[in-house]
């Protein structure tokens, strides 16, 4: 442990802390952009500084461990008036688009010029934007003009996604992030395989999910944490909703879930525009056994017709005559309900599913 | 799982996924996980850039095999060769973990008899693999502080899938990999709810909890417990084996939930017949179907977003699903439909909600006896979770494996059904990519993956394109023994030479009507990796 000393008070905080995480820790607010807890540190930003009141520095809170005897403060004038011409800088360079903007409503860009009272940069705005919109693939859209360098789409390609498939190039001015060869992510020459991690991890609207594109703003979803419906890793997943249709797939972060660091693949990310679909079934139907057609009934016809054949074959043939198939992509409780009324209802053991497939 | 469960006393995954970064020797064979489980996929190739070594076994030079320091592309089901091949060597250079076999295994002696038929170089002419690299991914393997084994469909696909699997298991014991953190060996589990449908008895053997039907003590009990007069003694059929009866009129009345027979079993002509033979066919579904086309009745129900429930992911874990919209129209959850089908057939089903069907589940099935609604909270819980108060089971087989000892099963190779001839010149291995799942009815109706990955193709060698004149998105006719398919030729070097690799996934390119429905004779499983087939331009 370690007695460090912010805004005037002591506070006893574990010795391994950056000064970031351990004054978050006591309950301090700083903000930041590039900094994420399951990411590794870069230090880029620049708003996480703090004042180190023996030095008189301004330092870097993610990247600086704690050291006992530390004192700093986390708001002074020195340090606010520093936040505040960082964020005046980068909104120099950034669209101010927020009426339209994807990100609205859930951009810490946004955030800090609420916070700073800065409705346009004094070094004057960005009027014209000096990069294309990537927008080649179905399923995420790239605007580098509000891509602010925090690089943590990087981080977390490299870093947790494994995939390295985008990075910065450029210097100065004309930096910002590519899919290999400057081409777009879903080129045969990109290696991005659409997990989305990197559109969560994004601060701003640089990266946005197409599919998601006027379905909606953060203000406008609800949120339903559940477990994905595809392969046997389990991972939990966020499925935000505007009325009844599932419109995002966000991440879940939590530590001893499948997925702690809200890892995702392209199917639980982008496959649920399925849930939605027109042809989803919505009713019964019955085969006329002339035409050959399906015509739509009620519940009850269809069931009643149901619990009469299988009692006839029931009564003729015994339970021999029976054979189901559960399936792998149903619930426990729909499966243990399906074997009890093949074994118990209809007395046959013969009920397997595509686990062997 | 069947191979699992000989060996060790349980079929399910020995360890949990957090595991993984723990390790420091991953020994992959028969599964993609890039493709087919991507977040484990991407745990593998962190935990390969944390310093574990990485033994890859495929017949494709898949994307993990940029990972690997050992890379070995063997012949399509020659896998017992190729483990044989390792123990071999492990056996020959004395890296066996001779405490562990005293203490923790029985069946030793047999091992050393079969395996010293398996020299390198004899593996060699069997696999195709050169025998320095077996040699290298034994010592690799036999070294480990911390070895996993992780196998797909890859390994189980084979009429030898179960002895394949008693070979991992072998190499497992033989190297003292199993039985502690972050060791053993583990199935991949392909779907959402996989493990769940097997633990729950949804298979025609064994009753939830794998409670054996043969076991005249266990009837009684669910006798009791159902409340009904006993039930059959024998097990079902299995899924292959359904159809079969079906064609033969012995099935009258099949009741399909879920699944999609006519894409996802081999041999789509003879499912279809076997479909158009029986009597009344129920199917339900989210969509209508390529199997629904056959039913008598179609019945809509609700999907994993419309309905409360939970799902047993690939490492034993429950966890709860729940309702984020409504279903659409008139469908309803498939455990409200099933039981009032039930009550129909004078069974009657009493349920309010899910809670009290798991709680019915604790109390019948001992590894779920700890698992109520209540508990789940945020991580789930992993069985074995015999009561209340238990935790949990993060790894199996500490101190003792379910069965007692783990037992050795070595095998001898058994060559697949089908080979190369003069016919069919090569061999097609069936399996899954990265965009789409299974039959294709939720990805294929997802717009934005269909757009991207919307037809099918069949992998071929840049060598056999070459020399049959085709280039890649060439159309190609692909012919076997049970039919013809048109796909699209993908050109490159993830299959060798001689070896072609069809996603399964696509209706209109059903790769399914060109498998064969040979078993493995314990597992049932059909022979999906292994079919002759011929191919060319169109």
């Amino acid at each position: 442990m370690a007695l460090i000393k912010i805004n005037g008070k002591e506070h006893e905080v574990e010795s391994d802390l950056s000064i970031l995480e351990a004054v978050r820790g006591e309950g301090y607010e700083i903000p930041t952009l590039c900094y994420h807890p399951d990411l590794s540190i870069s230090g880029g930003c620049r708003l996480c500084i703090v004042e180190d009141v023996d030095s008189g520095q301004l330092i870097t809170s993610c990247s600086t461990g704690v050291t006992e005897g530390l004192e700093i403060k986390t708001a002074s004038e020195r340090v606010e008036r520093a936040r505040r011409s960082v964020v005046d800088l980068l909104l120099s360079d950034h669209p101010l688009d927020c009426m339209i903007c994807e990100a609205d409503g859930n951009c810490t860009l946004q955030d800090l010029a609420y916070r700073y009272g800065l409705n346009e940069s004094t070094l004057g705005s960005k009027i014209d934007p000096r990069f294309e919109i990537e927008h080649d693939n179905p399923f995420i859209v790239h605007d580098p003009d509000k891509c602010i360098l925090c690089g943590r789409c990087i981080r977390v390609d490299n870093e947790i996604q494994c995939s390295d498939a985008i990075d910065f190039i450029n210097r100065g001015f004309t930096t910002r992030i590519a899919a290999a060869l400057e081409k777009d992510l879903g080129d045969d020459d990109s290696t991005c395989v659409f997990c989305g991690q990197c559109v969560e991890m994004c601060p701003t609207g640089a990266l946005t999910y197409k599919p998601s594109i006027g379905e909606g703003r953060e203000y406008n979803l609800e949120h339903t944490e559940t477990t994905c419906g595809y392969c046997g890793v389990g991972c939990k997943l966020d499925l935000k909703t505007r009325g009844n249709k599932v419109v995002e797939v966000g991440s879940i972060y939590r530590e001893g879930t499948p997925n702690p660091v809200g890892e995702a693949c392209v199917k639980g990310r982008f496959g649920y525009e399925f849930i939605d679909h027109p042809d989803r079934l919505k009713t019964p139907l019955i085969k006329d056994k002339e035409t050959g057609e399906f015509n739509e009934a009620s519940w009850d016809e269809a069931l009643d017709y149901i619990g009469d054949k299988f009692n006839q074959i029931k009564e003729e043939s015994g339970g021999d005559a029976f054979g189901a198939l559960c399936s792998a992509r149903c619930s426990n409780e729909d499966n243990y309900l399906m074997q009890k009324l093949m074994r118990a209802g209809l007395g046959s053991h013969t009920i397997d599913h595509c686990a062997r497939l | 799982m069947a191979g699992l469960a000989k060996s060790f006393g349980s079929g399910a995954m020995t360890n949990s996924i957090a595991e993984i970064d723990d390790l420091d020797v991953i020994f992959v064979t028969g599964s993609n996980p890039i493709e087919n489980h991507p977040v484990i996929g991407s745990r593998m190739k962190k935990a390969v850039k944390n310093g574990a070594k990485l033994i890859l076994a495929d017949p494709r030079k898949i994307e993990l095999a940029e990972e690997a320091d050992v890379f070995i592309q063997q012949r399509p089901g020659s896998d017992i060769a190729l483990i044989n091949g390792m123990m071999n060597v492990i056996l020959e250079e004395g890296l066996q973990d001779d405490k562990f076999i005293k203490k923790r295994t029985e069946n030793y002696e047999a091992v050393e008899d079969v395996v010293s038929q398996y020299p390198p170089e004899r593996a060699e002419e069997i696999t195709g693999v050169p025998a320095e690299d077996i040699r290298r991914a034994a010592r690799i393997f036999a070294k480990a502080e911390n070895g996993a084994i992780y196998y797909a469909m890859g390994v189980t696909q084979h009429t030898s899938g179960t002895a394949n699997v008693t070979s991992l298991t072998s190499l497992a014991l033989l190297t003292g990999n199993v039985g502690k953190e972050a060791s053993g060996v583990n199935p991949l589990r392909g779907q959402s709810n996989v493990q769940g449908a097997c633990d729950l008895g949804g298979l025609p053997n064994v009753f939830p909890g794998y409670q054996k039907v043969i076991d005249p003590e266990i009837r009684d009990k669910f006798a009791k417990a159902w409340n009904v007069d006993g039930f059959p003694d024998e097990p079902g059929l299995t899924v292959v084996e359904i159809f079969k009866a079906a064609e033969k009129g012995d099935i009258r009345a099949l009741y399909i939930m879920g699944e999609n027979p006519v894409i996802s079993d081999p041999d789509q002509n003879h499912i279809i017949e076997a479909l158009e033979k029986t009597e009344f066919t129920v199917v339900q579904d989210i969509f209508f179907n390529d199997t629904a086309e056959y039913a008598d009745v179609v019945l809509p129900a609700a999907c994993f977003a419309e309905k409360e429930g939970t799902f047993t992911n690939t490492e034993r874990r429950v966890q709860k699903i729940e309702k984020a919209v409504e279903p659409p129209g008139d469908s309803w959850p498939d455990w409200k439909i099933i039981a009032e089908i039930s009550k129909r057939v004078g069974y009657d089903m009493d349920y309010d909600n899910v809670e009290e069907i798991m709680a019915e589940i604790a109390e019948l099935t001992p590894i779920y006896g700890g698992i109520y609604y209540d508990r789940l909270g945020d991580l789930g819980l992993q069985w074995p979770c015999p009561d209340r108060d238990h935790p949990g089971t993060k790894f199996l087989h500490e101190g003792e494996f379910a069965r007692g000892k783990g037992k050795f099963y070595p095998v001898h190779y058994t060559p697949p059904v089908e080979e190369m001839d003069d016919d069919y010149q090569f061999i097609m291995m069936t399996g899954r990519m990265l965009y789409h799942y299974h039959s294709g009815t939720m990805t294929r109706n997802s717009a934005a993956i269909d757009e991207f990955e919307s037809d099918a193709y069949i992998e071929i060698s840049n060598e056999d394109a070459e020399k049959l004149g085709v280039e890649n998105g060439d159309r190609v006719k692909v012919s076997s023994r049970r039919g013809v398919v048109e796909t699209y030729a993908r050109v490159g070097d993830r299959v060798a030479p001689g070896y072609l690799f069809m996603p399964f996934h696509y209706a209109e390119s059903p790769a399914n009507r060109l498998t064969h429905d040979a078993l493995d004779p314990e597992a049932k499983i059909p022979e999906y990796k292994v079919t002759a087939v011929s191919l060319e331009k169109v």
